[in-house]
């Protein structure tokens, strides 16, 4: 019997000011897989991941996590049922150093990661505590934005283009240090661009364009698929 | 030597004295500007108001309901608060959003209705409000008369700026704060109550401009114009130690003071003004503030 969904969007659309951005996205996401949304600029990937969170201001639909409604819950409660959010930016506090910047989210479940296994799982963060959280290189930043969340025992990940501008070794780390977190249990939403790396650690592949979920994909037939993608991602 | 400059050193001292006692309610009024235009991104205008309203909420508690000078510290500030509570749920929490410009309008606004409307109550006489007895008297200095009730002023309103600027700086929920007026989405999505937090901030601020108040009340008397006639001098400090910064408001207040006091001292007539002399060679010289962290 498959697992039941941990979360299940449903038809959810989102406004910016008077722009209708989404227009009825649809998916799910088991417990423990990594999933991702794929799709051109445009399509409306990060603004489903705002929108669950709460930061988009007009939402309709319903997304539904361990039974709570995310479009009926006050934006700051979001994180307090076990969701961790990476911005695209990677929102390093500019004013806090590397240490302050790790320690920052508050810890809402139990379970979260300590700092020396932050530290084992991106290393190059580690004896860099005094650095102030910007001075760090993108990827090294990515890293930060990333282990900042694991220390709150978020068990869900909405993790946004975690590879855009990154060098490629250190995408490389990222993917490893994903899988290491998904053995772990943990649940993951991937927003990504780089196909290849999508490919690398994701279960499934939910196609976006136009606000809309197109096409789902699972892994291990995206090689079968991938004339179809193509055209979705116009390339 | 029994003088200065030929200024008798007595009369020197009193008027640095004096110039304390200024700079101490500057502190709490300018620091309450800073973190409310730091964090809120908020000119707040009404500022002298609430700083009249505290004033008026002692005088009030005093005369009218007997309440001890004690009770009145504790309540002018509570209920300024609570005033604060109210305008930043149901207005300045609509404007956020917006160009500053709007906000210091809307507060510029209730500053005028405030005044208007005290005036209209209780009229533009000032009103008397006794030093409470364990504050009255003075200590003898040998060199000067220090009165007890300045010391007093002076004492607690340095230990609050001090204790607000570590509770800013140093401590979690500040923490919150500061990485809030960087990027409120994200710290909202970490979990915390950024409108709340927001709420209170300004509650707390205004607050303190209530506190000032009544910590003024027995020193000058209790007038509906009390509050129009120290803001400007308040936002010149602000300015001066840089928007947004705390630390340099505190620092920049007392300064101004001595500054002020001295300036009564040896060039009566310019005394008024020596605060806004010094505003525009900061603006000249360095346009962001003493204090601000961009040079």
């Amino acid at each position: 019997m498959p697992e039941p969904a941990l979360l299940n969007v449903s038809n959810l659309q989102a406004w910016y000011g008077e722009s209708h951005v989404l227009h009825g996205v649809t998916f799910d996401v088991r417990k423990g897989e990594v999933v991702t949304l794929i799709g051109r600029n445009g399509a409306g990937k990060t603004t489903t991941l705002r929108s669950l969170i709460g930061v988009v201001g007009k939402r309709a639909g319903s997304g539904t996590f361990k039974g709570v409604d995310l479009l009926k819950v006050a934006p700051h409660k979001v994180a307090r049922l076990g969701i961790g959010y990476v911005p695209e930016e990677r929102g390093i506090f500019s004013k806090l150093n590397v240490i302050e910047n790790l320690l920052f989210p508050p810890a809402w479940q139990s379970g979260g990661m300590s700092v020396n296994e932050i530290y084992s799982l991106f290393p190059n963060l580690k004896g860099r505590d005094s650095t102030p959280g910007t001075r760090l290189s993108g990827g090294e930043q990515q890293m930060l934005a990333i282990g900042r969340i694991l220390r709150t025992g978020a068990d869900f990940i909405l993790l946004d283009e975690p590879t855009e501008g990154i060098a490629p070794v250190i995408i490389e780390e990222i993917g490893a240090a994903l899988r290491i977190l998904k053995d772990r249990g943990m649940t993951i939403i991937l927003v990504e661009q780089n196909l290849r790396f999508a490919a690398s650690v994701a279960d499934r592949h939910f196609v976006l364009d136009q606000g809309k979920v197109v096409d789902e994909i699972a892994n291990h037939a995206l090689d079968a698929n991938m004339d179809r993608l193509n055209r979705y991602l116009g390339v | 030597m029994t003088d200065f400059l030929g200024v008798p050193i007595p009369v020197l001292l009193g008027q640095l004295l004096l110039g304390l006692i200024n700079g101490s309610f500057y502190a709490l009024l300018s620091l309450g500007l800073a973190i409310i235009f730091g964090m809120l991104n908020v000119i707040n205008f009404a500022h002298g108001a609430f700083y009249m309203l505290g004033g008026f909420v002692a005088w009030y508690l005093l005369s009218k309901m007997g309440l001890g000078y004690w009770w009145t510290l504790f309540a002018a500030p509570l209920l300024v608060g609570l005033a604060g509570v109210i305008i930043e749920k149901t207005l300045l929490k609509r404007l956020y959003r917006m160009d500053h410009l709007y906000s210091l309008l809307l507060t510029f606004g209730i500053a005028l209705m405030l005044e208007g409307l005290f005036r209209h109550i209780f009229g533009a006489a000032g009103k008397p409000y006794p030093v409470p007895a364990l504050l009255t008297g003075g200590i003898n200095l040998g060199f000067m008369f220090l009165p007890v009730y300045r010391a007093w002023v002076i004492a607690v309103s340095l230990a609050i700026c001090i204790l607000t600027w570590l509770a800013i700086e140093r401590t979690k929920l500040g923490g919150y704060l500061r990485a809030a007026t960087e990027n409120p989405a994200l710290v909202q999505a970490f979990g915390i109550n950024v409108p709340l937090m927001l709420t209170l901030t300004y509650a707390f601020c205004v607050g303190l401009a209530g506190f000032a108040g009544a910590l003024a009340a027995p020193l000058y008397q209790v007038s509906p114009g009390m509050g129009s006639s120290i803001i400007i001098v308040v936002f010149a400090v602000v300015v001066i130690g840089g928007m947004g910064s705390i630390g340099g408001a505190i620092v920049t207040a007392l300064a101004l003071g001595v500054i002020e006091g001295l300036t009564k001292t040896f060039y009566p007539a310019a005394s008024s003004i020596a605060v806004f002399v010094v505003m525009v060679l900061v603006i000249l010289i360095r346009p962001s503030g003493l204090f601000s962290r961009e040079a």
